[in-house]
């Protein structure tokens, strides 16, 4: 978490960048590891183009937001920080909206509400806090293109599944409808649960070895986290001389 | 009572009791429930049957081989849990659906929770209810395919529910409800046919009286009272005899892992069952609510027990 370290060479740069990049879309998968954003990830995976659409939208407000909240991070005062946080991912929010108005309506009008409660969405708040708030701008925008990718891929196969299974159909294309009669369970409520919880079951399995052990502060919300979050943060700091802000409450 | 707590040296005598022991009694206890089922609807029930209890023995074969656990098909308890999903399924219902609850009931609710014993539900009625979901005009068939020429009537509760506004259905008399009535699930069609079965278990003490009993009970009573166009003029006699009642009461709710294990705690889950299921059959769209009935309180399960545990022997005294 967060441990990118202000490395010297230009080798080390890279590679901490790529780590970054990575880092959302396997060992901190959003939706199958830190199980964030799990609301919109049942509601609107019904089919496989809504959910890459939900995805591509929270990505790009992720990026927005995690930029300019990098760029703020030296300004925002930390006891305001959450309202200052809010109201910026809102601008993004609100851009997003409007251009998916205006250029996708079908999109737009299915996933309806889910669009505006991004700016309520746990990932978004949470790397914001996690992440931007500590790291470059460059760095804070690799984050949230692989937090984005690893929720839009996410995204992908729940609806991938959901769709196939629900409906016949993948992206709209016809597979099995013809064939045998889907199982409407699968694009109701129940299906989503019972889809959410195979995939997490079968990523949490392959990647199983792959996995370095987080400790509870990834969703930084109740005080224990912070608390242990502090703890790590204090010692790290103490062994490193790091060159960046850290931000130590 | 006092002797049998008396508890002699080793070496002792077991009592013989096994799973695969209860599993084969439920079995011949389902047996009546199988041939009545045959003789109302013809020998594709047995096609439905086999095709059921092949496909939930090889899901538990191949699901345990996959998960590397110990292979425990020779218990029974697969070929049970096909038996009563086959029982609960419509008589003309397609077998692929079949296969598909036999790999919903064993892999998805019983072996991903760590097989048997370890359920949080029931895996037939699971199942079956998300089969019921999944195709409703497949598992509402109720076409006798021993007679297809006839018209598929609606079934004793379906009647019930719509004998106010359609004249032509037919409710048929108690009599008929208990020795068979060939539209419904395959399992619901003879009440005499289970009862003798659970009565067997009963014999057997595979199962104790105290979840039927109260089950019926509470439905007799609850729709007595509110069932009829006044209160206490409900005829609760065609709520027993018809639907899934018998078939539910007596061998799903007294499923081992997911019932009560004190007689306190199985009573208060009958009366629950018997709340819920009264309360869809009345006043919900759906005409029949044993299996959903089951489903909830088998989710409670946990609950009963912590709220149920007795008081050891010697241990607890009040104002101590």
């Amino acid at each position: 978490m967060s441990n990118v370290k202000a490395v010297q060479s230009e080798s080390g740069k890279v590679r901490a960048a790529i780590k970054t990049l990575t880092n959302g879309i396997i060992k901190e998968n959003p939706t199958l590891r830190l199980v964030l954003g799990t609301c919109p990830t049942l509601a609107v995976t019904t089919s496989a183009i809504f959910g890459v659409g939900m995805g591509i939208s929270a990505t790009l407000v992720l990026i927005g937001s995690n930029v300019v909240i990098s760029l703020l991070r030296k300004v925002i005062p930390d006891k305001v920080r959450i309202p200052a946080y809010i109201t910026i991912i809102a601008g993004f929010v609100t851009i997003i909206q409007l251009l998916l108005k205006a250029y996708v309506p079908v999109l737009d009008k299915a996933l309806g509400i889910f669009i505006p409660l991004i700016v309520v969405n746990c990932i978004i708040l949470a790397r914001a806090e996690m992440f931007a708030s500590k790291n470059t701008v460059f760095m804070s925008a690799l984050d949230g293109l692989g937090m984005g990718l690893g929720f839009t891929i996410a995204l992908l196969i729940i609806g991938s599944i959901r769709e196939i299974l629900g409906n016949g159909t993948w992206f709209g294309i016809n597979l099995t409808k013809d064939l045998i009669d889907p199982a409407v369970i699968m694009i109701l409520p129940p299906g989503g649960f019972i889809a959410f919880g195979l995939v997490i079951a079968i990523f949490n399995k392959l990647t199983n070895n792959k996995v370095e052990k987080i400790d509870c502060h990834a969703c930084g919300m109740c005080g224990k986290a912070q608390e242990t979050y502090e703890n790590k943060v204090n010692s790290e700091s103490k062994e490193k001389s790091d060159d960046r802000e850290v931000a130590v409450k | 009572m006092e002797n049998s707590l008396i508890l002699s040296s080793s070496p002792h005598i077991t009592g013989g009791n096994t799973t695969k022991r209860i599993m084969i009694d439920v079995v011949i206890a389902l047996i009546p429930a199988i041939i009545s089922g045959v003789y109302f609807y013809g020998l594709r029930i047995l096609a439905v049957v086999i095709t059921s209890v092949i496909s939930c023995v090889l899901c538990e074969y191949i699901s345990q081989k996959i998960m590397k656990r110990n292979i425990t098909i020779s218990d029974f308890s697969a070929v049970v849990t096909g038996v009563l999903l086959a029982l609960n399924m419509p008589p003309a219902i397609p077998l692929w659906i079949v296969v598909i609850g036999g790999f919903l009931a064993i892999v998805l609710i019983k072996q991903l929770f760590g097989g048997i014993g370890q359920n949080f539900m029931n895996p037939a009625l699971g199942a079956r209810a998300i089969l019921m979901i999944s195709w409703a005009q497949h598992m509402t068939n109720w076409t006798n395919p021993a007679n297809p020429d006839a018209i598929s009537g609606a079934t004793p509760l379906e009647a019930l529910k719509k004998g106010a506004e359609v004249v032509e259905v037919i409710r048929p008399d108690y009599l008929e409800l208990f020795l068979g009535y060939p539209v419904g699930s395959i399992g619901e069609a003879s009440i005499l046919a289970l009862l003798i079965g659970g009565i067997y278990l009963l014999y057997r003490k595979v199962i104790s009286p105290a979840i039927p009993v109260s089950f019926i009970g509470t439905v007799a009573i609850l729709t007595f009272i509110f069932g009829g166009d006044r209160l206490f003029t409900g005829d609760f006699l065609y709520h027993i005899l018809a639907g899934g009642l018998v078939l539910g009461a007596f061998f799903m709710a007294t499923d081992y892992s997911t019932s009560p294990v004190t007689t306190k705690g199985r009573i208060i889950m009958g009366i629950g069952c018997g709340i819920i299921t009264t309360i869809i059959r009345l006043y919900s769209n759906y005409p029949e609510g044993v299996s959903f009935a089951i489903l909830l309180m088998n989710l409670l399960t946990p609950m009963i027990d912590r709220f149920t545990v007795p008081v050891s022997f010697g241990g607890e005294t009040k104002n101590a």
